[in-house]
């Protein structure tokens, strides 16, 4: 009889086995950063030279995934001797290659026992770097699927769920819904078909972690999603990944295929009664999409335009069907979570926000990349520690979080628990992870006047709060970064900020008028520089007239 | 519009497009996935192409139109010869992205989103590329300018489009 188990067991050690006969591994990034570094070349480059010196058979060169340290791409990680390397070129091999077993090549060293690294917990991202995300034997022989299989052989499908709740995650896609009374609400609906969709669409402009994982562990997030799909009781699935991501794209299409071929897609999965197929559908471009109802509108075929709930996907969503609908790196948590237990996760994190966040840490820092820390790090432990601070030697202004519907964090808030709560309660919101610093040649108005640039293009038009409310506030902005407005201007600003937040029909609408709200609260003097005096305190924006007194 | 030399000529094309169809069982459903074969295709969705789609799949023309212009991806006129994409994510644009599409658009005489007269280039506007810690970032082709500055780009878009330099 076939049994899963064995087939992964035997996969373990073939693998290990396979990668026994090496002395060296060098992992090459393969993610979208370090390619578009010419990572290929680099690796083509190592395995020539390896060949070349006869050492084929002593040191593996594969691919890998990110380091999160973006700037210093390509990078090249070597075990067991856990060194990285940094901005590798193809004519660099023959010394890393000369190098293996002595001291590390000293130009291209990047040492990892500083705080960017030891800062770090990994949970989504976990053995970053040493997989090679276009094989399933890799994420197999690190213990991939058996989280799955467990949840399938040991645990009933309440059970699942019951252990999610318990471990108190709560989506990452930014509202921070708690995941397990989602997939009971869902579990408890009636439909003749139930769907699951993975929101991959990720439109937050610098936000790239939801690409990170599609890129460097799909296997993670297929484990997460037939896992999910089990616990409702879904036999159809959907991931929906934004266009401009083909890569993602082609290694999740690549990964199903491989998943299916070991049975874990498909009918009778791993020898159970569960069906479950599970299909990628790529998005056009419209930010708007990212919002659920829009997205299954998108998925329909029709124009992605969000409808009012409820009713609520869980109960009506895809086609009218009970629609389970979760951020990419909210279905990557399940497996550890399978695996080590609900109390180990809850164990990590804050009181309400427990495991950990992944961030897109940018802007003016020191260290932009990815980084994930358990919730509940500070700011000041993420910009100035792991992100090694600002560079240049200019001063913190603000930090910029939860997207174009976020707001700005200044200075007095640099202590502040990076939590779903904490940032709720000084005007900003967690978002999906993009945390854009900001440095003191940046002016607050402009970046209002530039998210709300942002959401007015992108509104989908359909109510008019959002439609017309956003156009007019960014035209008062607009004046304002311009010398031209008067204080009535920022008067009416405030009240379209209070009638486009409360009347939009879905979340874009919603939270559009945030940055300008968050900037005022916190930079109310930079207006008023603008307005009453016509001068840019960061010297951004150019005034064409005097003013006039 | 079965007539069009195009669609009866069997193009090559056509039949990829036609697959993608057949793949979804030509249900209405299929929509976005058939506009992006024909926009690999064809590299963009003219008139002749949304009649088409429209009537393979059985939805009406409006609805087909209005789903194409609705989503950014999708270009309904032919673009240029090159590519330049400039980012306006929130790091490149904190950083100078709007003064070197600024440059670009003098430089090229063409605004974001447009192709020049002579179909050399096609300039558009991205929100974030991914690659933040380079910004501002502008894509030329597939080459990446990091850390751009107007000079540059002004400079690198002439060697394109060196009509209008004069
Ligand atoms: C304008 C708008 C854009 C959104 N964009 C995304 C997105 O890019 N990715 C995402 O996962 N969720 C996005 N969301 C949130 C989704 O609507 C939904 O809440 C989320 O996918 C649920 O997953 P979770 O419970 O795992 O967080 C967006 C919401 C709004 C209102
Ligand atoms: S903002 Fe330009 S690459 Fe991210």
């Amino acid at each position: 009889m076939y049994l899963p188990e064995d087939e992964l067991q035997r996969i373990d050690e073939e693998e290990r086995l396979l990668k026994g006969q090496y002395k060296h591994h060098i992992h090459v990034c393969l993610g979208a950063n370090c390619l578009n570094a010419h990572s290929a070349q680099v690796l083509s480059a190592l395995e020539t030279e390896a060949k070349a010196r006869g050492l084929e058979k002593v040191c593996s060169v594969t691919g890998g995934g990110c380091r999160g340290l973006c700037v210093a791409g390509p990078t090249v990680t070597l075990e067991p001797d856990n060194v990285l390397y940094g901005k590798v070129q193809p004519n660099d091999a023959g010394d890393i290659i000369a190098s293996l077993g002595g001291e590390p090549v000293e130009r291209l060293n990047r040492p990892t026992d500083n705080p960017f690294f030891m800062r770090q917990q990994r949970i989504v991202r976990e053995m970053e770097g040493r997989l090679n995300p276009e094989r399933i034997e890799d994420y197999i022989a690190a213990g991939g699927y058996k989280s799955l299989l467990k949840a399938l052989n040991e645990m009933t499908p309440a059970e699942v769920i019951n252990e999610i709740t318990r471990s108190g995650l709560r989506g990452r896609g930014g509202a921070g819904y708690p995941t397990g009374l989602k997939w009971k609400t869902v579990a408890k609906a009636r439909g003749e078909h139930k769907y699951v969709i993975c929101n991959g669409d990720e439109g937050d402009p610098g936000a790239f972690m939801d690409r990170s994982v599609m890129d460097d562990f799909p296997h993670r997030l297929l484990e997460g999603i037939i896992i999910g799909a089990y616990a409702v009781g879904a036999d159809r699935g959907y991931l929906y990944v934004r266009a401009e991501y083909p890569l993602s794209v082609k290694r999740l299409q690549l990964a199903i295929r491989q998943a299916q071929k070991q049975n874990l897609l498909g009918n009778n999965i791993a020898g159970t009664a569960f069906n479950f197929d599970l299909q990628v559908r790529v998005g056009a471009g419209a930010y708007v999409c990212g919002e659920e109802t829009a997205l299954i509108a998108s998925i329909e075929g029709k124009r992605g335009q969000p409808r009012p709930r409820p009713p609520y996907p869980a109960e009506s969503g895809l086609w009218g069907y009970p629609t389970l609908i979760n951020n990419v790196e909210t279905f990557a948590n399940i497996g550890a979570i399978i695996r080590n237990g609900s109390a180990w996760y809850a164990s990590i994190g804050t009181e309400k926000s427990k495991g950990t966040k992944v961030f897109a840490l940018t802007g003016t820092v020191s260290h932009s990349g990815l980084i994930e820390v358990p919730m509940g790090t500070t700011l000041r432990e993420i910009i100035f520690d792991i992100g090694g601070g600002i560079p240049d030697g200019r001063k913190f202004k603000a930090a910029q979080t939860g997207g174009p519907g976020g707001g700005c964090i200044p200075e007095q808030y640099l202590d502040l628990s990076v939590d779903f709560e904490s940032l709720a309660s000084v005007g900003s919101m967690m978002g999906s992870g993009g945390l854009v610093i900001m440095d003191d040649r940046t002016c607050m108005v402009n970046v209002a006047k530039y998210f709300l640039e942002f959401c007015k293009s992108e509104s989908c038009g359909k109510c008019i709060p959002c439609r017309v409310g956003t156009a007019h506030m960014f035209d008062i902005l607009d004046k304002i970064t311009k010398g031209e407005a008067t204080l009535d201007d920022l008067t009416l600003l405030e009240e379209l900020c209070d009638t486009v937040k409360h009347t939009s029909l879905c979340g874009l609408g919603q939270s559009a008028p945030n940055p300008v709200l968050s900037t005022l609260r916190f930079f109310r003097d930079e207006y008023i520089a603008h307005i009453v005096d016509h001068v840019c305190p960061a010297g951004v924006c150019e005034f064409e007239k005097e003013a006039v007194r | 519009m079965q007539t069009s030399t195009l669609v009866s000529a069997e193009d090559k094309r056509w039949r990829l497009i036609r697959a993608t169809m057949r793949r979804h069982g030509f249900a209405a459903n299929a929509l976005i996935e058939t506009l992006h074969t024909v926009q690999e295709a064809f590299g963009y969705l003219d008139e002749e192409a949304l009649r088409y789609v429209a009537k393979e799949l059985r939805i009406p023309l409006s609805r087909v139109y209005g789903v194409a212009t609705f989503y950014n991806h999708f270009a309904m006129k032919p673009q240029g010869e090159h590519h330049c994409v400039v980012c306006l994510g929130t790091a490149c644009y904190i950083r100078g992205g709007s003064r070197v599409l600024e440059a670009i658009e003098k430089a090229a005489q063409v605004k974001a989103g447009e192709t020049t007269p002579d179909k050399k280039l096609s300039l558009l506007v991205a929100r974030c590329v991914g690659l933040c810690w380079l910004a501002p970032v502008a894509l030329f082709d597939d080459e990446v300018a990091s850390e751009a500055t107007p000079e540059e780009v002004a400079q690198k878009v002439g060697e394109w489009v060196d009509h209008v330099s004069s």
